[in-house]
């Protein structure tokens, strides 16, 4: 009698796991975890997951070394700051301070910018022409330096990093949001829905906004990253958030003269800024290639 | 033509208007200059006598056309730090230092990204293409400041082989060069490869391989001359983001130019000198951007508005 045996698969050749996985090879999974784990878990988990607080230091702990190197402690993994402050701690923090502003001014930028864009294209126009000749201007001028001055006028806090980040954003989807309702605007069901009794302000937002959507998820995702580097080049100049916060831009300015003594002070949150902008880029190029490929020269 | 040339030049103008308009209120918002110049115990006497000497008492729009005037005979005042200097003569004295910064790093991008964009498109698909699309995301994500500390760390600190601030020879420019380069050589490369790529397919290549010529002189030579056209109406862009990028660079190396001035004098609130700094190279940005339009609209006379 033929003995009866069964094979069993390990566990990676089981079809449901394949196909789960060939599903899930289609997604930026690179990107998406790098993200998750340097920015968006420490951001919203920040009070559970910092091993201390990031404001408060013991100076006799001052300027330790990261865990590996010699005088370094599992206490303080990443090492210390000049005040004793845990820079794991601070990062952690400085996650959620980047992601805070960066999504309130892209959030705020991108509502002001995508209204006149709507309004611009639909109604056309003299209207048209002001608002296109202001985002003209607007794209016009060194963003930097304004920002300089700009901050440098009204002091250093959230609010004005916020506000001049919205003024350097609101342009572009201007912009990209005007053109795409030139195009929308001669469809059919516009001309319908006009038929029809609609309001211009029911046809902009509930008939044209939702064909932009998906262009305005793109261009948010590609400038998450634009406006991390941005707000912490401005708080590295000393024109951005106010000193006392656990930016990331100010962490590395702190470190800059201590570069000779304690490399890790700078070297670490300088790390985080680009692994982030990193995987939002690689992530907004992933979405553009398949949310809106048109958009290639953005 | 003259038409599309007449309505940018307007609008470039507009530009520079409504940025001076921004400097003068910002610049006036932010306290008054007179607190920072009289010590605490100062009487109210000599505020008023501060303010009529610098012309602080007159309306704001009256400030401001004086300013406008001033400003366009190049006279920005004198500077509130340094006694008895003008805005402008601090300007010049630190722009040759600013120049020398920008071009050479200007030179570095261009003798990095030209190669590795040709070698890109030469060999699609291969470990240098690979190569090149990793320079183009690292020049995308890696913030300048951030790149200059390491380099001053590893170059400077580490192996002692450069300078690690200030101004001097050409040991002095290297770091702060690649610091300030490094963002245009991806944007070179990516539109140096791109168009390369669009030139090698057309037939004039197709006819120069068929006469015999060496593969090497009809890339270096044939593709490359007419690929260059686009990256060429860019580097004008890139002159401008290269001024306004020195700022960052210019704080990281303590280099002695513009970019220090104008980050030292928003510190010490000096009006005068962030005035200057900061029209001037709004004005070269602008400008910059205006030759670039018409230059394409030169070059593709689809541009050119109806």
């Amino acid at each position: 009698m033929p003995q009866l045996t069964t094979r069993i698969l390990p566990w990676y050749a089981v079809p449901w796991v394949i196909d789960g996985w060939q599903k899930v090879k289609r997604y930026p999974l690179i990107p998406l975890a790098l993200l998750l784990f340097v920015m968006v878990i420490p951001a919203i988990f920040a009070p559970w997951v910092a091993p201390h607080d990031a404001f408060l230091g013991s100076l006799s702990d001052r300027l330790q070394p990261p865990v590996w190197q010699s005088g370094g402690t599992s206490e303080h993994l990443l090492g210390t700051d000049k005040l004793g402050r845990d820079m794991l701690s601070r990062i952690i923090y400085g996650a959620r301070v980047s992601l805070t502003v960066s999504l309130i001014a892209i959030f705020v930028g991108g509502i002001i910018g995508t209204a006149l864009g709507l309004i611009s294209g639909y109604f056309g126009g003299r209207t048209d022409s002001v608002i296109m000749r202001l985002v003209d201007i607007s794209l016009a001028l060194p963003t930097i330096l304004l920002a300089l001055v700009l901050v440098a006028a009204v002091g250093p806090s959230f609010g004005t990093v916020i506000t001049v980040l919205i003024v350097l954003l609101w342009a572009r989807y201007a912009r990209l949001v005007r053109g795409e309702t030139l195009a929308i605007k001669e469809l059919d069901f516009i001309a319908r829905a006009r038929v029809a009794g609609a309001s211009h302000t029911r046809i902009m937002f509930r008939y044209m906004f939702p064909n932009v959507v998906n262009s305005l998820i793109v261009l948010a995702t590609l400038q998450v990253g634009y406006v991390i580097l941005f707000e912490s080049a401005l708080s590295f100049l000393g024109a951005g958030l106010p000193r006392a916060e656990p930016a990331w831009g100010v962490m590395v300015a702190d470190g800059r003269e201590l570069i000779v003594t304690a490399w890790w002070v700078s070297m670490f949150p300088g790390l985080a800024i680009m692994l982030t902008v990193l995987s939002l880029n690689l992530l907004g190029d992933w979405l553009r290639d398949h949310l809106d490929p048109k958009l290639r020269n953005l | 033509m003259q038409r599309f040339i007449a309505i940018r030049v307007l609008q470039s103008l507009m530009a520079i208007l409504v940025m001076s308009m921004i400097v003068f209120g910002l610049a006036r918002l932010s306290g008054n200059p007179i607190d920072v110049m009289l010590p605490l115990e100062a009487e109210q006497a000599d505020y008023d006598r501060l303010s009529k000497h610098w012309g602080l008492d007159k309306p704001i729009t009256t400030q401001y056309f004086i300013f406008i005037k001033k400003a366009l005979q190049g006279d920005f005042g004198d500077s509130l730090k340094y006694q008895g200097k003008s805005a402008m003569s601090l300007v010049t004295e630190r722009l040759p230092a600013t120049l020398e910064l920008a071009g050479f790093a200007l030179l570095i991008s261009a003798i990095l990204a030209l190669p590795i964009g040709v070698l890109a498109a030469v060999a699609k698909g291969s470990s240098w293409d690979t190569a090149a699309k990793i320079i183009a995301l690292l020049g995308q994500s890696l913030p300048a400041f951030w790149l200059g500390i390491v380099l001053m760390w590893v170059f400077a600190v580490m192996l002692d082989w450069l300078p690690s601030s200030g101004r001097g020879g050409l040991r002095h420019l290297i770091l702060p060069a690649i610091t300030l380069g490094w963002f245009q050589v991806a944007v070179i490369m990516r539109l140096v490869r791109s168009s390369m790529l669009e030139v090698m397919d057309s037939e004039f290549v197709k006819l120069a391989r068929v006469k015999g010529i060496p593969e090497w002189k009809v890339i270096w030579k044939h593709c490359l001359r007419n690929a260059s056209i686009a990256p060429l109406t860019v580097f004008a862009i890139i002159a401008g983001s290269l001024l306004t990028g020195s700022v960052v660079t210019e704080t990281v190396f303590t280099w002695p130019g513009i970019g220090l001035l104008v980050v030292d004098a928003v510190r010490s609130r000096d009006f005068q000198v962030v005035q200057a700094v900061v029209i001037l190279f709004a004005g070269i940005f602008i400008l910059c951007n205006l030759l670039v339009d018409i230059l394409y609209a030169y070059l593709d006379p689809r541009i050119r508005y109806q």
